[in-house]
């Protein structure tokens, strides 16, 4: 997939989750990351270059990314950017 | 000694914070769920999340994942993208029959060859929830190779049968019999149905009882709390222990004095009761340390 056809998210806002919301962007805006997180200063960057790097893995270019998290670990945002990706090529 | 399944553990697949965490309670085999526990919107959602949590979180136990049925929209795309994570389980629900077992076997054996899976290694089990798959239960068990566990699911069999549950058990006896019976007859281990209610744990124990008496090897669990009720109770006492030392000892006697009778406080030890000593030594060293008695 290299194209998102509308507006997805996946993931939920409860605890050890992440709320991903996918929006389609124009060509050549590249991947916009907006994150809120209790764990900016941590693990801000890593979360933001894990959703880019999965988005960028899948052959997604150009998206604007709004990310609720919630304490997420590396596999539940690996799977709520995959699952809301899917949803937005539906 | 086979595989321990004294406690098969069902954690909703869709819920991180669980999913994270299962591994921590101790269950012989953790079942992620793709199933009842998770809304029909999210069945996308909570494959993504199964697949990525067996790929990247080491249990330490057995994993089984409950796929939902092939003939709803949502099975074979369980299988599809969870298989290539290589879980130990696929635990198929309400299994009708064989050629179930049959399709799903062969499903499996393709996706191993292509991920260079060994053959083989992903094993199934069914859980019969309908009077069909009841009265074809051995043919289900013996269907393929991968089989390891014949389940019951009481509470669709329960309404299938148009009674309701109670805390006797008695609406399930005769259920509960013949899986053990087609589980026994095929050599696989039969695990027995959850008990939902968590705070009656009285009435838990009752059940524990009941079904190792009938000779369940393990029972499905729902609540992280019931994992070591369970196996305290799957775990042979110290008395049958020692009882069990006792009598293959004296086997042993008769043994080197070539006497034809065993006997063992007044009572006569044949074959049968040697091979159960046996069986709870094996089980007692089997679940040492691993949270029994």
């Amino acid at each position: 997939m290299s194209k998102l056809l509308k507006a997805a998210q996946a993931g939920t806002v409860e605890s050890s989750d992440i709320l991903i919301r996918l929006i389609p962007g124009d060509a050549g805006s590249g991947i916009q990351v907006e994150l809120v997180s209790p764990t900016m200063q941590q693990y801000g960057k890593h979360i933001n270059n894990l959703i880019t790097t999965t988005l960028v893995s899948l052959g997604i270019d150009d998206v604007q990314v709004n990310a609720t998290d919630r304490g997420a670990l590396d596999c539940t945002i690996k799977a709520r950017v995959i699952t809301a990706l899917q949803r937005a090529g539906e | 000694m086979e595989k321990l399944r004294r406690s098969m553990m069902f954690v909703p697949g869709n819920n991180p914070g669980m999913l994270l965490n299962a591994g921590i309670y101790g269950a012989d085999t953790i079942i992620l769920d793709c199933e009842d526990a998770v809304a029909i919107t999210e069945k996308d959602s909570a494959r993504n999340l199964v697949f990525q949590a067996i790929s990247e979180i080491n249990y330490g136990t057995e994993v089984a994942v409950r796929i939902n049925h092939i003939s709803t929209p949502f099975g074979w795309d369980d299988l599809k993208r969870i298989l290539p994570a290589k879980p130990d389980l696929i635990r198929l629900p309400m299994c009708q029959g064989p050629d179930e077992i049959r399709q799903i076997d062969e499903f499996i054996s393709e996706a191993e060859q292509k991920n260079k899976f060994p053959a083989g290694s992903i094993k199934m089990m069914a859980a019969v929830e309908t009077p069909k798959g009841l009265r074809l239960a051995y043919e289900i068990a013996s269907a393929s190779p991968r089989m390891v566990a014949l389940a019951i699911g009481a509470e669709d069999f329960i309404a299938n049968l148009k009674t309701t549950r109670s805390k006797l058990g008695r609406e399930l006896l005769a259920a509960r019999g013949q899986l053990v019976l087609a589980a026994r007859e095929a050599g696989i281990q039969c695990i027995d149905t959850v008990f939902s209610d968590i705070n009656d744990e009285e009435g838990f124990k009752k059940e524990l009882e009941l079904i190792k008496e009938m000779g369940f090897d393990g029972k499905s669990v729902v609540n992280p709390r019931q994992v070591s009720v369970v196996h305290d109770f799957f775990a042979p006492t110290a008395k049958e222990i020692d009882h069990a030392q006792r009598v293959l000892a004296a086997y042993q006697e008769a043994l080197e004095k070539k006497s034809g009778v065993i006997s063992l406080n007044g009572k006569m030890i044949d074959l049968p009761i040697v091979a159960r000593a046996e069986r709870t030594l094996a089980y007692a060293k089997a679940t040492a340390g691993k949270g029994g008695k």
